[in-house]
């Protein structure tokens, strides 16, 4: 279906990172957000709350990121589309409903706007140091899918995307934005309604009686039912059946747990998402994501320019991460370079996907600002000379 | 012109923000150009010297930051202590002259002057003294069509206050063009 033309402010606009995120959920159908406040994050919700008494929908500032964290799960039972927005610090306080969201398949959106960490940090500067909490952050077996958007623009487009997929899978989606993506002032295009395709949520068709709310339909994703539709359901975080009540056996942990594990893993190949280029003459490939994403185009220009045959691989979904790609790359005998602004978390992943077949090389950063060209520059040279 | 960082600097409350805003705004939204803008923040940027940049440029932008400003508009006295050290010694420096002593400027960087608050006391607003800044930076710098920056002016101040906001510009813009005759 096409968006609802009342939260898409079509037109060009002189967004920050956090208005523009704000206007991507309003444009992807988002009428609830349950939210505390926190730096660089705030401007999301500020915008959001000052937009929704006219597009309708509900803000409520709650007591803390626990309450957030749990309050937007209720909003997606009820049947609205639902976020929340935090920092670090208020990530950390999210991790258990996290879990819950993954346990339950609560299609909603996680906005995580980066600081410098741990625990307080850098509150007004960036880092990309929470992409392993992301993905592992809360207890158990389950799997999440990141975004990672580079500028105001994608702030809007790949909100879009973050609650289209967050439906397809029914999946908690983390928007890994940072301070300075959050913060930056750019154009924003903003397409008609119509020119924006919104993925509904997968409600059954079956009625009350015979739907099972848990029970794996398309893509192993099982379908959601309407509240008002006389379906009585049970959501629980404990290991559950098809109905959604209790079942605390290994079978029933394989049934659930194994397929929102799977759900994700064995669809991965539909799911990753980057973009590259001149990777296919390179000996050496620079790996980035979000706003060092940026900085590491100049840096691939700056070694071409001085006769490296560098290319560029951009990951816009981070998690699932594309690990047949990477192996490719390292199969082809290309020497890797991770641009991250932490000191390596996701430059793991490319190293056991090498499997040692090639130099794998950390441009790693504490954050705080975003790297020197001529820092990644001199790792790309090391990769060179090391491969 | 390949690129053009620009650094706005003055007190908490003189507009340094907006002043930067309408400038990337003006660049990218009337005119045909990329504008990218950050700011400071934090407590440094409340009350004492805070800062605006924008990059303008033809390509598209990618590193985010200022880090050698070609032009800058200061405000302040602590703005200018603070930020004139950074500027590309070719550059472009215009100040509110009553409130800014450029001692110590390199001679390679072009001075110019406007005596913004007087012109907004004259309007009869203060506050607008950083739309006369616009103006004057619209005139002396060529980084933006002036036309552009007249729209993103109105586009920007709120609800009923056009008509004085671009009379500031209008003052601010004329003075720039006199001191480019004068100066040439």
């Amino acid at each position: 279906m096409k968006a609802d033309p009342k939260g898409v402010m079509t037109g060009a606009h002189y967004l920050d990172g956090d208005h523009a995120c704000c206007e991507g959920a309003l444009a992807a159908g988002c009428r609830f957000i349950s939210g505390y406040p926190i730096t660089p994050s705030t401007e999301v919700v500020e915008r959001f709350a000052s937009r929704i008494p006219i597009v309708g929908g509900v803000f409520i500032q709650m007591e803390d990121e626990l309450a957030s964290s749990i309050a937007l799960q209720g909003a997606v039972w009820a049947g609205k589309k639902a976020m929340t927005v935090t920092s670090g610090p208020g990530f950390s306080l999210m991790m258990e409903h996290i879990g819950l969201a993954a346990m339950t398949e609560c299609p909603c959106v996680f906005v995580n706007v980066q600081r410098g960490g741990p625990s307080t940090g850098l509150p007004t500067q960036p880092a990309q140091a929470d992409m392993m909490q992301a993905r592992w952050g809360s207890h158990g077996d389950y799997e999440i899918i990141a975004l990672s958007p580079s500028s105001p623009q994608e702030c809007f487009d790949f909100m879009i995307d973050a609650f289209n997929i967050s439906e397809k899978y029914r999946v908690p989606v983390m928007f890994m934005m940072d301070e300075c993506v959050g913060h930056m002032i750019e154009r924003v295009s903003i397409p008609e309604a119509d020119q924006i395709e919104i993925t509904e949520r997968n409600y059954t068709k079956l009625p009350p009686g015979e739907y099972l709310p848990f029970k794996p339909a398309e893509n192993m994703v099982p379908e959601m039912c309407k509240v008002g539709d006389g379906h009585r359901i049970h959501v629980t975080g404990l290991t559950h059946d098809y109905r959604g009540y209790p079942a605390m056996n290994p079978e029933a942990q394989e049934e659930q747990v194994g397929r929102i594990v799977r759900k994700i893993r064995d669809q991965a190949d539909d799911i990753v998402r980057y973009e590259e280029f001149d990777v296919e003459d390179a000996d050496v490939v620079v790996i980035s994501y979000g706003i060092t994403h940026r900085v590491a185009v100049q840096a691939v220009r700056a070694a071409r320019d001085k006769g490296i045959k560098v290319g560029m691989m951009r990951l816009i979904i981070v998690w699932p991460f594309p690990e047949k790609r990477i192996a490719e790359l390292a199969e082809q005998g290309k020497a890797l370079v991770m641009a991250e602004l932490n000191y390596g978390q996701v430059f793991f992943e490319v190293d056991r996907c090498a499997k040692g077949k090639v130099p794998v090389i950390l441009a790693g950063h504490g954050g705080g600002t975003v790297h020197e060209t001529d820092y990644i520059v001199s790792k790309i040279e090391e990769a060179y000379q090391c491969r | 012109m390949a690129k053009t960082e620009i650094k706005i600097g003055g007190f908490g409350g003189q507009g340094v923000i907006l002043t930067g805003y309408i400038i990337g705004k003006a660049a990218s939204i009337f005119d045909t150009k990329n504008a990218t803008m950050t700011q400071a923040f934090g407590p440094e940027a409340r009350g004492s010297a805070c800062s605006a940049q924008v990059i303008v440029a033809e390509e598209e932008i990618r590193y985010p930051y200022v880090k050698k400003p070609d032009v800058m508009v200061i405000m302040s006295q602590e703005a200018f202590s603070k930020f004139s050290p950074q500027i590309n010694p070719d550059g472009l420096m215009l100040i509110e002259e009553d409130l800014v002593n450029p001692d110590g400027l390199p001679e390679s960087v072009r001075l110019f002057k406007v005596p913004a608050t007087r012109i907004a006391e004259e309007l009869g607003r203060r506050v607008v003294l950083n739309m006369v800044m616009v103006g004057f930076f619209a005139s002396m710098s060529g980084v933006v069509e002036a036309d552009a920056v007249r729209k993103a002016v109105e586009s920007s101040v709120p609800a009923g206050t056009e008509a004085l906001n671009l009379k500031a510009f209008d003052r601010g813009f004329d003075w720039g063009e006199k001191q480019k005759v004068e100066a040439a």
